[in-house]
Order: C-alpha cells, then sequence, then structure tokens
C-alpha cells in the first residue's frame, strides 16, 4: 500500500511537517518496496486559498490510499474523504518511525477536519 | 463625496465616531456600514426599515451525468475552487469561488453552468426622518467580505446628499482596501495606547500606499500619554479632532448610546470636522 507523510525532507528520516496545505513536499512510501519517492508541493506555499484542497489533489494522483500529516482543514478533509483516502494524524517524529507505528495500527483515523483551515 | 471612517485595529470607538458624524450631519450625509462581517451602526441608531435586498454572485452548478472527469474546469479555476477527488468527481467549494465564469467556459461537455447564490443583503433604512443608513451583511459562512462591501459602495445616493460617509471594518487587511478605495478623504480613528500608535502607523501606511488623503481623530485622550499626539505632531500628519477618555462616554457606549448623546456639545465640532474633509477634497490638486 502506499502512503503519503507531508515533511519539508527528503529522507525516510526526515521529520513530518505538521501542516497539511503549505507542507513543502510529500514523501509516498510504498510499504510492500519500502521504495519512496518525493513530490514537491511548492506551489501551494505561495496558493492565497486552497492549498489545502491543491495538496489534497496532488495526494490523490499519486494514488496514495493513506495520508499521514499533522493537521488536516475541513476543505481538504472533504476532497481526501470523497476520494476515498484514509487520514491520520501525527507528530513531527522521523517517518521512518511513523511508518512502523502505522503498520502497527496505532494512529488514530481522522474522521473529521481537525483545524478550520489555513494550514 | 466619499469620506471613511477607519482604523487599524477594533475597539478605537470607531464606530461611534462615525455613527455620531452621521448624526451631527444627519442633513447632509448618508452612513454605510461596511463592517460586514460585524456591522453593528444600526444597533446605535433608532431606524425605521425601508428594504432589503440580497447580494448574490454566481457559482457554477454540476451536472453529474454530462461530466466526463477530463479536470478541464479544475484547471481553469485561478482560485482553487474546485477538485477533483476520485471516483467523488468534481467538487465545488462555493465559499472559494469567485464567479470568474471559467470553468463553465472552458468544460467541454457543458456539465457546468452557473448559478446564483446568496452571499450576503443589503439593508436600508432610515433616522430621524430621512437620513440614510445602508448596511451590508454577509450571509452566515460566506467570507466575500471586499465583494459586498464594493456592492454597498455601489448604491446610489440622493443627488441632494452631499456627504457618503463609511464605516470601515477595522484593520489594515483587504477588507480595510475596499472600504477605503475610491474614497475622497478618510478619518483615522486612533487611541492613545502603545498599540493605538502600531495599528495608526500601520493604516497610515496602507493610505498613503493607495494615495488617499487623511486625519486623524485621537479617542481616549489620557493626562499622561500623548505617543499618537507626539507622533502626528513629528509626522506633520493632521490631528483634527481629540476626544478624551471619559466615563460618561464608556457608561453611554455600554447602554448603547453614541459619543453624542454623552456629550452633545461635541455636535459643532462634529460638523467643523465634516466641514474640514470638504476643503481638504475641494483643495486636494488630483480632483
Ligand atoms: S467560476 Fe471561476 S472561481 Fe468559480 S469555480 Fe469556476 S473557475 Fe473557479
Ligand atoms: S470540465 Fe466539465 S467535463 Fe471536465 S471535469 Fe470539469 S465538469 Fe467534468
Amino acid at each position: 500500500m502506499k502512503i503519503a507523510f507531508s515533511t519539508n525532507g527528503n529522507t525516510l528520516e526526515s521529520l513530518l511537517d505538521t501542516r497539511f496545505g503549505r507542507c513543502s513536499r510529500f514523501l509516498i512510501l510504498d510499504t510492500e518496496t519500502n521504495h519512496y519517492e518525493i513530490l514537491e508541493n511548492t506551489q501551494n506555499l505561495n496558493a492565497v486559498q486552497g492549498a489545502g484542497i491543491q495538496s489534497a489533489q496532488t495526494v490523490l494522483e499519486t494514488g496514495a490510499q493513506a495520508l499521514i500529516t499533522g493537521h488536516c482543514g475541513p476543505k481538504a478533509f472533504k476532497v481526501l474523504h470523497a476520494a476515498g483516502i484514509a487520514i491520520y494524524l501525527a507528530d513531527n517524529r522521523p517517518i521512518d518511525e511513523l511508518a512502523k507505528t502505522f503498520a502497527a495500527g496505532k494512529l488514530a483515523e481522522l474522521t473529521d477536519a481537525d483545524v478550520e483551515g489555513h494550514w | 463625496m466619499q469620506i471613511a471612517i477607519a482604523s487599524g485595529k477594533g475597539g478605537t470607538g470607531k464606530t461611534s465616531l462615525a455613527v455620531s458624524l452621521f448624526l451631527a450631519n444627519r442633513d447632509r450625509s448618508r452612513l454605510l456600514d461596511c463592517d460586514v462581517e460585524e456591522p453593528n451602526c444600526h444597533l446605535f441608531l433608532a431606524t425605521r426599515f425601508v428594504s432589503r435586498t440580497s447580494v448574490e454572485k454566481r457559482i457554477p452548478l454540476l451536472n453529474p451525468d454530462l461530466c466526463k472527469h477530463c479536470g478541464k474546469c479544475v484547471e481553469a479555476c485561478q482560485f482553487n475552487a474546485l477538485a477533483e477527488a476520485g471516483k467523488a468527481g468534481i467538487l465545488v467549494f462555493e465559499e472559494l469561488c469567485h464567479s470568474c465564469g471559467g470553468c463553465t467556459f472552458v468544460c467541454p461537455t457543458g456539465a457546468l453552468h452557473e448559478t446564483p447564490l446568496k452571499m450576503g443583503a443589503i439593508t436600508r433604512a432610515l433616522v430621524a426622518g430621512k437620513a440614510e443608513l445602508i448596511t451590508g451583511a454577509l450571509a452566515i459562512g460566506h467570507t466575500e467580505t471586499p465583494s459586498l462591501i464594493r456592492a454597498v459602495k455601489k448604491t446610489r445616493p440622493d443627488p441632494e446628499v452631499a456627504f457618503t460617509l463609511i464605516d470601515a471594518p477595522p484593520g489594515t487587511a483587504c477588507a480595510f482596501a475596499a472600504a477605503v478605495e475610491h474614497t475622497d478623504f478618510v478619518l483615522l480613528v486612533a487611541e492613545e495606547t502603545p498599540f493605538g500608535l502600531h495599528d495608526l502607523k500601520l493604516a497610515i501606511k496602507a493610505l498613503q500606499k493607495m494615495e488617499i488623503p487623511f486625519a486623524v481623530v485621537l479617542n481616549r485622550m489620557r493626562p499622561g500619554f500623548s505617543s499618537v499626539l507626539e507622533f502626528c505632531k513629528e509626522k506633520n500628519y493632521p490631528l483634527w479632532l481629540q476626544i478624551p477618555e471619559s466615563r460618561a462616554i464608556a457608561e453611554t457606549y455600554a447602554r448603547g448610546g453614541t459619543l453624542l448623546d454623552a456629550m452633545p456639545e461635541l455636535e459643532e465640532s462634529l460638523r467643523l470636522l465634516l466641514d474640514q474633509c470638504a476643503e481638504a477634497i475641494l483643495c486636494n490638486p488630483r480632483n
């Protein structure tokens, strides 16, 4: 399965960026092969509005089935939820560590937006 | 002549001044409440309701049966108001839509068509016989503040009414800019506190950039505090009215009264204040 992480780094040791809409990139991890790819999210840092919506679309296009990030606003949530992508919230810990926590089923799934936007 | 009453932050007594200025000059002015997220001028005035019109914007409505999921509309939207959510299809975030019509134009299958959505209302009421109060109020959950402010400012005055006073929203962001743009003059209400001075400076900077002439009204003057006073003197900014801090004003305000109720003697100064604005506007070489 493919999992998307919001991050500012380039490796599995990088920390999670808890901002979803305005993180600088996504790391997409394939849990079967342990391969990963990096996807820039830079255009979003400058979007006047709807950054979360665009980020959600970026994640969607990667084919990820789950997203691990710090916060998720209502609009991004709506897009991801409609597309059937599960969202899990976590702290800014290293991605490899979070992947293990996720595999152990210890991350809570988000069932409603947890912030009011502007993340 | 359009004169905005603004302040760099809330709570400086801006509305109270706007309402009092309006009342003192009710024979020759009308008041537009452009603080559309929280209009409150009417709370201080005895008004008689005249009419209400809704303000709409046009948003795209999707017919899912015709949609081919090509994504052209999403690409066309500069405001991120559309999203393609996989199998769920196109989602429209109406609150982000700026009614540009781009998506409907590019859609190859005619799956989108424009439909009106109410974003707010403009209410017309009369004060003391025939003075007009126009209030803009955003519908719940809507954030199209600048568009609604512009709609309120487009309402036409009676040609005999010389002055349109505008109660601008607090702050110096886009709502403030929409309220003061194209006005002839701005009265900046400041209060005598360190933050008051900071916010005044921000507001002045914004007005200078927009090339709108202004004067300062100093509210809640307290003995021993003079930072705003000294700042205006140093920069040679016009300071046209000074209102002392007083218990009577605060108590009257708490009861829903205005500055003018607490200090009826201000009426003359408030008429002069408007004359001064008019003079400055007429002397402005740009006009
Ligand atoms: S009308 Fe313009 S702003 Fe509104 S959704 Fe369509 S493209 Fe976006
Ligand atoms: S442009 Fe028209 S057909 Fe294409 S995705 Fe948008 S609504 Fe559907």
